[in-house]
């Protein structure tokens, strides 16, 4: 670097040469405006949702719209087959099926009104299984991050040795134990409907996720000088959970349910597949791709429609987790 | 009300934190008593237990892993040895913090009127709109300017010296009788340093309550506390009024505190004189005195014998020194001290 001019050198001299050097190591003196203006504008960027974003947005408004009007759309019903349609559809070996845009499956069945009343079950037992772990993995997590101590020994061990199931299986067993308990003799008995029992197994599987990560995050909001505050101000723990930790765990919570929400419709398509969803003519997303498996090679449009509304579906919902985490992180670095 | 017991009486107050690597002696034996209306500062550097003290009296500790001594009186009640539930009706109804950082002691998610209600609302049964009222005013009072429109700010709208004044009032919402605050300027400009002093002074005296007063700065102490306590290394090194102490410090790390602020009439590039050497570990502590190992004055006696806190000349003052600045024993230490240096080091 150039030589500085004579002069007796100081400390904030010494200072400002080594800040220099740290900044531009080739260029002395000058100061990169870029690398200084980046970080916020990219924050900035950050902030706004972006075109994948609100595709994410489109998508999920279309799909949970259409899920909602399902029963009062003109859709064909969804259990009643139509021979002539069956396993004709886009991209069928038969050809396309007439006046049935996406096709008919392997019975004869309108797959668009499967498609959105699938959509319709699928989203429910997805989103009140992920609720279930939500409230009670949230709770949890909430103490175990906020007390520490022993209630976190418990809750995260208890976490752990859930989390080290492999999820399908636990949900496979969970959904078979529900369905048909065994009695006292060891005869299976009738358990919960499948939906219920569905819900259920995924909302079990769904907690120590929700659970470890609002511990986490609980854990370091409550270290916060402001919960010291609180509780110096006289604050019942009570209070000082519900009002000081929660809110801030909140948007941590939120992202990781909706992400939550497309592992949850994953393993729907998965458990179908292992027959262990609900009823066969009950459309899902997941049991329509287990029934059109033996037909992929003739009527590939049974299989790869429902795929395709998983795959948006799961990939928006990530989009939107993601967004809700980077719009709550830039907050927290911004201060 | 006339009353002859002192609103805080600190005896003989150890918080010790069992850790891995043994028992660190935080605080380590600290007495001092607090008149209502009056000012106590507490200088010392950083680990200096400061900070732990004034955490011990409000009685905000980790529940485990903490060891406690001693006896800390509040209005002739035993607080010392009270449970996180038994100190919550003192907890902002009679003892108030202000905390360092303003940045991080208000909640980034809720409305500044809100963090000074829910404080309200714990202690006294009132209306949302007089709690409301009351916020506004306690905001006022401590000077924000525009405070019914603060009331429904964010933190992250208002600057730190206005978040400052928003935890006072927090703080103040229940009219303790006794105020800590730890380090309350700290992480301030230093432009607006002296103005939330001035709000903390103004509010004391109005209130008539008692301030307990953390720094590490003498300067902040020097117009504003009537009694200074200079602790160091979880003890009590030096104990004086005010007046007191600037005139006539008798501890050299009193003097080397002092020293190591930089004066404005020194001519410039005058080289700040630095404490040298770090405190002492508080795990394994030193047998003689604790500063020995900075100090200036160090003789022989101070690495084998720990010096007892003993009263000086003028009343009230105490100071744990066995050649203590300024008298002939001092001085010949020094003395001593600065032929041994010159001797060592010819240049």
């Amino acid at each position: 670097m150039p030589e500085l001019p004579e002069r007796p050198s100081t400390a904030l001299d010494s200072l400002t040469r080594d800040a220099a050097d740290r900044a531009t190591p080739a260029d002395a003196g000058t100061v990169d405006v870029a690398a200084v203006t980046s970080g916020p504008e990219a924050r900035r960027r950050r902030r706004g949702l972006g075109v994948a974003g609100w595709f994410s947005v489109a998508w999920m408004t279309l799909v949970v719209g259409l899920a909602v009007l399902a029963p009062v759309l003109p859709l064909e019903d969804p259990k009643s087959s139509i021979t002539e349609i069956a396993r004709r559809g886009p991209l069928a070996k038969a050809g396309a099926a007439p006046g049935h845009l996406l096709g008919g499956d392997g019975n004869g069945r309108d797959m668009l009104s499967r498609l959105i009343w699938g959509g319709r079950t699928t989203l429910v037992i997805c989103t009140v299984a992920v609720l279930i772990g939500f409230v009670v993995g949230g709770l949890l997590g909430l103490l175990a991050g906020y007390y520490r101590g022993r209630t976190d020994t418990i809750m995260s061990g208890l976490f752990d040795v859930f989390l080290s199931i492999p999820a399908v299986i636990l949900a496979l067993a969970l959904v078979t134990i529900l369905r048909t308990p065994a009695d006292a003799a060891g005869r299976s008995t009738a358990g919960l409907d499948p939906e219920v029992a569905l819900i259920i197994a995924l909302g079990i599987v769904s907690i120590p996720v929700l659970g470890r990560i609002t511990r986490a995050s609980a854990l370091s909001w409550s270290e916060r000088d402001f919960v010291l505050a609180a509780r110096a101000q006289g604050a019942k723990n009570r209070r000082i959970i519900l009002r000081e930790v929660l809110p801030n765990v909140l948007p941590a919570m939120l992202s990781i349910a909706l992400l939550g929400i497309a592992v949850a419709i994953v393993a729907e398509g998965t458990l179908s597949i292992l027959g262990a969803s609900v009823q066969a003519d009950t459309p899902t997303w997941g049991n329509m791709i287990a029934s059109g498996r033996q037909v992929i090679s003739i009527a590939p449009h049974i299989v790869f429609e429902p795929a395709l509304m998983i795959f948006f579906t799961v990939l928006s919902l990530n989009f939107l987790g993601d967004a809700i985490r980077a719009r709550f992180d830039v907050r927290e670095g911004g201060l | 009300m006339i009353d002859s017991t002192p609103l805080l009486e600190v005896r003989d107050v150890a918080t010790w934190f069992e850790t891995d690597r043994g028992l660190v002696h935080a605080v380590d034996g600290v007495s001092f008593t607090l008149e209502r209306g009056r000012t106590v500062g507490i200088v010392g550097e950083s680990g200096s237990g400061k900070t732990v003290l004034s955490r011990s009296i409000m009685g905000l500790l980790p529940k485990t892993g903490v060891q406690r001594y001693g006896s800390i009186r509040f209005e002739d009640v035993e607080i010392g040895s009270a449970s996180p539930k038994q100190m919550r009706k003192y907890w902002g109804a009679h003892m108030g913090m202000v905390f360092q950082d303003p940045m991080t002691s208000l909640n980034p998610v809720m409305k500044i009127g809100h963090q000074i209600t829910e404080s309200i609302h714990t202690h006294l049964d009132v209306s949302r709109t007089f709690a409301r009222e009351l916020a506004v005013s306690l905001l006022e009072s401590v000077r924000v300017p525009d405070a019914e429109r603060r009331m429904d700010e964010y933190p992250h709208q208002l600057s730190g010296g206005l978040r400052q004044r928003v935890c006072i009032a927090m703080a103040l919402a229940c009219g303790p009788q006794l105020l800590l605050a730890d380090e309350p300027t700290t992480a301030l400009d230093v432009t607006v340093q002296a103005q939330v002093l001035d709000v903390l002074a103004a509010q004391q005296r109005e209130r008539f309550m008692a301030l307990v007063l953390v720094t590490h700065d003498l300067g902040v102490v020097a117009g504003r506390a009537d009694e200074v306590i200079v602790m160091y290394a979880g003890q009590v090194v030096e104990k004086a009024s005010t007046a007191t102490l600037f005139s006539n410090m008798k501890m050299p790390y009193t003097e080397a505190l002092l020293h190591s602020i930089p004066k404005i009439d020194q001519p410039s590039h005058t080289r700040l004189s630095a404490i040298p050497g770090r405190p002492p570990d508080l795990v394994h502590l030193p047998a003689g005195c604790r500063f020995a190992a900075r100090c200036a004055y160090v003789q022989d006696r101070c690495l084998e014998e720990q010096p007892p806190l003993l009263p000086g000349p003028t009343p009230g003052h105490e100071f744990r020194c066995w050649f203590p600045v300024g008298t002939p024993e001092g001085e010949a230490a020094l003395a001593r001290n600065r032929t041994l240096a010159a001797r060592t080091d010819p240049t």
